[in-house]
């Protein structure tokens, strides 16, 4: 049985799944939750480069290169949000993020 | 099979543990380490699928930069993670069912979607043949003419990123005697030097 699309939307189907189950497992680190946001962003760019190679598209691996760019750009503000919360309250729970509501 | 399909089931099995293995482990330090290897495994898949360039702009940019971002904080905080890890157990069952959910419509959407008539003739940029051009090349093409503006603001959204970091993360410290350039520069002899006429057996 050949290789096919299929079998690379359903790789990036399952990284999917266990990016956005990170998401609701880990309710208290923020750290797990910004590495589930990661695998999520990486499922993306499977499912585009996989469409760009079957359709022979070479446009899929160029959005694929602006999805890394703002993945890289969101990981590096979320960990220095993340160090400047913890200098301040000393903890990086989630629960403790409460200060900002009205 | 062929060497490519064994190659196919390798990777993305290795890759599914591992990204199963960041969002269960213990240890953040662990979980950083196996999204490290989710991300060689995804690199090997994008080889298999022709992206060479991609796969080696993930190694370097992910592994390189993001991953070890991401070891450099765990490191530095000093979290006690076990007590984070407490109401694990407590989300588990409706975790696994909403994802168990989301997976299965995701596999139905996967398996029964198919191609629309139109699709072949809205390819924008065909991949040329990979023995004439390379997947760089043929990146560089597209990304430098076509894409241009998009290269761009990539590149402001990475330049925001760092300024921001920067900005959110410099902290100035109380007690440290800095560098005054201006008032280095304003001296001049008549406010750094005094000529006193001292009196023998006075002092000042």
């Amino acid at each position: 049985m050949a290789i096919g699309l299929s079998h690379y939307l359903t790789v990036g189907a399952i990284l999917f799944t266990l990016g956005t189950l990170g998401i609701f497992l880990n309710r208290k680190n923020v750290i797990i939750i910004l590495m589930s946001i990661e695998l999520i962003l990486l499922s993306v760019n499977i499912n585009l480069v996989s469409f760009s190679a079957f359709l022979n598209d070479i446009v899929g691996q160029i959005y694929a290169l602006l999805v890394l760019t703002v993945a890289a750009a969101e990981a590096a503000i979320g960990l220095a949000i993340l160090v400047v919360f913890y200098r301040n309250s000393g903890s990086i729970a989630v629960e403790d993020i409460n200060t900002m509501k009205g | 099979m062929n060497l490519a399909g064994l190659f196919f089931y390798f990777f993305s099995t290795v890759a599914v543990a591992s990204a199963f293995m960041v969002i269960a482990g213990r240890n953040p330090v662990h979980s950083v380490l196996f999204l490290i290897l989710t991300f060689v495994n995804v690199a090997g898949l994008f080889v298999l699928l022709g992206a060479e360039f991609l796969a080696m702009i993930l190694i370097v940019v992910y592994v390189g930069a993001v991953a070890v971002l991401f070891l450099f904080v765990v490191m530095m905080l000093d979290v006690d993670f076990a007590e984070l890890k407490q109401g694990f157990l407590q989300y588990l069952p409706i975790g696994v069912l909403v994802g168990l959910i989301f997976l299965v419509e995701l596999v139905l959407v996967v398996g029964t979607w198919v191609m629309g008539p139109d699709v072949a003739t809205a390819i924008k940029a065909p991949i040329p043949p990979a023995a004439q051009v390379t997947n760089t090349e043929a990146i560089g093409r597209v990304l430098y003419t076509t894409y241009v503006h998009y290269f761009e603001i990539a590149g402001v959204v990475l330049l925001v990123a760092m300024i921001g970091a920067i900005v959110l993360t410099l902290q100035h410290r109380k007690n440290v005697h800095r560098q005054s350039i201006p008032a280095q520069n304003a001296r001049s002899k008549k406010t750094a030097i005094e000529v006193r006429k001292v009196q023998p057996g006075q002092g000042i």
